[in-house]
């Protein structure tokens, strides 16, 4: 007979030895710097957010402060308080920065554009002053994934729809404007300096594909995408970087709207996600994912499938080109 | 054609770029075969809906109706009856 179904218990599946950690992340980025890809230093886009901070922090801790570079790549949408994190990182590291507006690339490139083509084409009174976010729906209610424009007029006053295919794929498509542009900018800085490039998704968002394609995927070493974002949270306070760094909510800091990573791509906040991806990995069943969320066990099957239908997507976004 | 030819037919040729039906079978998952994404989802209820003229609802975008082309050929005549 069996028992009670006992709950996951997160601090015990995410502990880590975070000193042994640090070491051995930053010796295998100075391996990786002189036997792999024959650099010598690392170029780092700071965000401002929790992962690219913990990733400037390694490069610190692998190579010393100068030979690392940090580059904040605000654009419109960007919030001030980003790039003012940004700023203090790369102070609080003793890291040189630079500062590159990327606007008017994206507006030369058309992005900003593009994406007003699909606001107007969804509300024909889209115009200066409104904002606008883009958030996913139906994975978690077992339903396909697909994404909803969420809108607000300058009265204050929201409004949401699906994004039918052709419009989802050009809002998609123009916004991954951003994340090229900026990696652009990455290597020109990394050729310049004849550094490496470092990428800095977590494992959530690498294993899920919360990235763009040859933008923020790509990278010449990825330091913390074998790392749950709670385990990046705990690594942040163990690195004794800035509080409002340890204390920064994610956020996509990519349409005009406030937007969380989790609304637009998890649909679960990261302690949670964290929890279901790796119970997924290890072969929990739902009803025990289910008892450590508190939700149904119907909800629990849900998240898995969104984890897997999650994975297909990703595998396009993973793969390299194909040599026939 | 009836609507289960005409749907394999489609999927045939904008997801597997052939014409061999042997190559889908009726009752053959998308999801497991791994055919078919979120995104080539939302492609194939684009299709349902020009071809068919139906408003796929956002509660009905589920694989009971959607992973096989039976399964959508059942869910195009309960939306056409």
């Amino acid at each position: 007979m069996s028992g009670p179904v006992t709950a996951l218990e997160p601090q015990a599946i995410f502990a880590l030895d975070y000193a042994s950690e640090v070491g051995r992340i930053a010796a295998a980025l100075r391996h990786a710097l002189a036997h792999d890809l024959n650099r010598r230093g690392l170029v780092v886009a700071i965000s401002g957010g929790i992962d690219s901070s913990v990733s400037a922090a390694l490069a610190v801790a692998a190579v010393g402060p100068r030979r690392v570079l940090g580059l904040l790549l605000p654009e419109r949408v960007t919030a001030p308080e980003s790039t003012a994190r940004g700023r203090a990182l790369a102070a609080h590291l003793g890291i040189e920065h630079r500062v590159e507006d990327i606007a008017p690339a994206l507006e030369a490139l058309g992005c900003y554009r593009s994406q007003d083509e699909v606001c107007h084409a969804v509300c024909p009174q889209y115009g200066p002053g409104w904002r606008y976010k883009i958030v996913i729906a139906g994975g978690l209610e077992g339903r396909y994934n697909h994404f909803r424009i969420v809108m607000r007029s300058p009265a204050g006053e929201l409004s949401e729809a699906r994004l039918e295919l052709r419009h989802y794929l050009q809002m998609v498509a123009a916004t991954n404007f951003k994340q090229r542009v900026r990696k652009t900018l990455e290597y020109y800085h990394a050729d310049r300096l004849n550094y490496a490039v470092v990428g800095t998704p977590n494992r959530l968002e690498y294993d899920q594909g919360f990235f763009v394609k040859n933008g923020d995927g790509a990278a010449d070493i990825k330091p913390i995408a074998h790392l749950y974002k709670t385990q990046v949270y705990a690594l942040a306070r163990h690195l004794g970087l800035p509080e409002a760094i340890c204390n920064a909510v994610p956020t996509t800091d990519t349409y005009s709207l406030p937007q969380g990573q989790d609304e637009f791509y998890f649909g679960l906040p990261y302690p949670q996600m964290d929890l279901a991806l790796w119970a997924y990995e290890h072969g929990e069943p739902p009803d025990r994912l289910a008892a450590s969320l508190g939700i149904p066990t119907a909800a629990a099957q849900a998240i898995y499938h969104d984890i897997e239908a999650k994975r297909r997507v990703a595998r396009y976004l993973h793969a390299a080109a194909i040599r026939c | 054609m009836v609507v289960d030819e005409q749907v394999q037919q489609y999927i045939l040729e904008n997801f597997l770029f052939s014409t061999d039906r042997s190559l889908l079978g009726p009752e053959d998952s998308f999801l497991e075969r791994g055919l078919i994404d979120s995104t080539g989802m939302l492609e194939v209820i684009l299709y349902l809906e020009e071809t068919f003229g139906i408003q796929v609802a956002d509660e009905e975008m589920i694989p009971a109706n959607l992973d096989s082309v039976r399964r959508i050929a059942e869910y195009v005549h309960r939306k056409l009856s």
